[in-house]
């Protein structure tokens, strides 16, 4: 099969990229709104009332002024599907990369992306092989950003349990969020992934972040409820909201593993999609 | 609910772990980088009875778009100087160190802002100027002017501190649950 150039179509994922990224910038998605409210809510005591208006006012502040939510845009992580008969290039790439360039001038964002060791910033969120893009098949073209900050990033944990060890799971992940105290900016979302290997677990922790939070299974539940009961609640001042979902993804293992990882989100789990006409 | 402004004075000796406030008046943003080069240059502010703010902001065109908290315990080791020049006050998120906790008590109170409020802090925020600006937009001493910022007192002058607190009690709770 022989493949022609398409500048149309980079010219649109380079836009479709800039797109996605910025919404997922200013507007949080419904669903983690909506389980703000709850939290909000849930709340009786005046520190943790406070915290949570005062977060919800600063979403409702973002969409009017059309700012970034948080000073720590994060690193855009990007996912893309793309339909049968769509072969995935590397100026496909080139085109995902020159968008979050473009976003990062006109939304704006805080360059985040650094040289590991000499800290040199490259200015754009890109450069060194990031921000990572997932490519995997699907029906429509599709671009979601989830931009990640490092406060959450910074706590969270991967481990290689061993197989007989599968009932100490939630133990492993409430344990994480005990570490994490309030540095994470709860009420938080746990991203698990359980299974895979050592890096494909913690791509499945990242990508249980896309799910929807305002279902969770009998699992997720349990092990919710018991990080609520550490009590550290909103920014780590004390509270009854301190995660505001689970979300479990697992994969197959190899028969003497049991990876698992947790992927810990900031209440601005920001994600947005755009999809891109082929 | 108590409105403070600095420059701030011994009132701050009263305030109390979890007691809500709203701070106005002029604010100096301050990260690594800023508290480095005061160690070696000098604090290029008055300090007596101001207050620093753990902040890296995003700034277009001499405004303020976004200036939400940066994590504070960053700032654990670099504090102490700034305590014993007069600074009564620091806005944050995440808390402090016990050892910064100690180096409060008798003159200085910790302000918890709401990590990633950066629109509702800008909201109310203009921008008055800059030092040490070479050092960066995120590194920067911004000096800015508040108008009822709400802060929660999370490390009160006498030892009092909402996030051990919390953390205490989360502890404890995790061993009861998985002893």
């Amino acid at each position: 099969m022989c493949f022609s150039p398409n500048p149309a179509l980079y010219a649109r994922i380079e836009q479709g990229t800039a797109e996605a990224v910025r919404l997922s910038e200013i507007y949080l998605p419904d669903d983690v709104k909506s389980r703000l409210v709850d939290a909000y809510n849930g709340e009786s005591s005046s520190v943790p009332r406070q915290e949570l208006a005062n977060i919800l006012e600063n979403i409702r502040l973002a969409e009017e002024r059309k700012a970034p939510l948080c000073q720590d845009t994060g690193i855009p992580v990007i996912y893309i599907t793309i339909p049968p008969g769509i072969f995935w290039t590397n100026e496909m790439d080139q085109a995902v990369y020159a968008g979050i360039a473009r976003a990062t001038t006109t939304t704006p964002l805080r360059p985040n992306i650094v040289d590991p060791l000499t800290r040199e910033n490259t200015g754009t969120n890109t450069g060194h092989g990031m921000p990572p893009v997932h490519v995997t098949s699907g029906d429509r073209f599709t671009i979601t950003a989830l931009p990640k900050g490092a406060g959450s990033e910074n706590v969270s944990q991967i481990k290689m349990m061993n197989p007989s060890e599968k009932a100490l799971i939630p133990k492993f992940i409430v344990e994480t969020m005990l570490n994490a105290g309030g540095k994470p900016c709860p009420p938080v979302i746990l991203g698990v992934g359980i299974g895979g290997t050592f890096d494909k677990v913690a791509a499945l922790a990242k990508e249980a972040l896309l799910e929807p939070v305002d279902m969770m299974t009998p699992y997720e539940q349990e092990i919710c409820d018991a990080v609520n009961q550490l009590g550290i609640g909103p920014m780590g001042l004390g509270g009854n909201t301190t995660c505001l979902a689970v979300k479990v993804k697992s994969a197959g293992c190899h028969t003497a593993s049991l990876p698992v990882a947790v992927n810990v989100q900031c209440w601005a789990a920001r994600r947005a999609t755009v999809e891109v006409l082929i | 609910m108590k409105h403070l402004t600095t420059p701030l004075g011994d009132e701050v000796l009263s305030l109390t772990a979890g007691e809500l406030v709203t701070l106005s008046g002029t604010v100096y943003t301050a990260r690594d980088e800023a508290h480095l080069r005061m160690m070696e240059d000098g604090i290029p502010f008055a300090p007596q009875g101001s207050v620093v703010y753990h902040c890296g902001p995003v700034i277009q065109d001499d405004e303020i778009v976004v200036a939400g908290p940066t994590t504070s315990a960053r700032m654990n080791p670099l504090t102490g100087f700034i305590l014993d020049a007069g600074v009564k006050g620091i806005i944050g998120k995440g808390g402090m160190s016990a050892e910064v906790r100690n180096q409060m008590k008798g003159r200085a109170v910790y302000f918890a802002f709401t990590g990633g409020c950066a629109n509702l802090a800008a909201a109310r925020m203009k921008l008055e100027g800059v030092h040490y600006s070479d050092l960066g937009m995120a590194e920067a001493v911004w000096q800015i002017r508040l108008d009822k910022l709400p802060l929660i007192v999370a490390i009160d002058a006498n030892g009092g501190d909402l996030f051990a607190t919390a953390i205490d009690y989360a502890r404890e709770k995790f061993q009861q649950m998985y002893q």
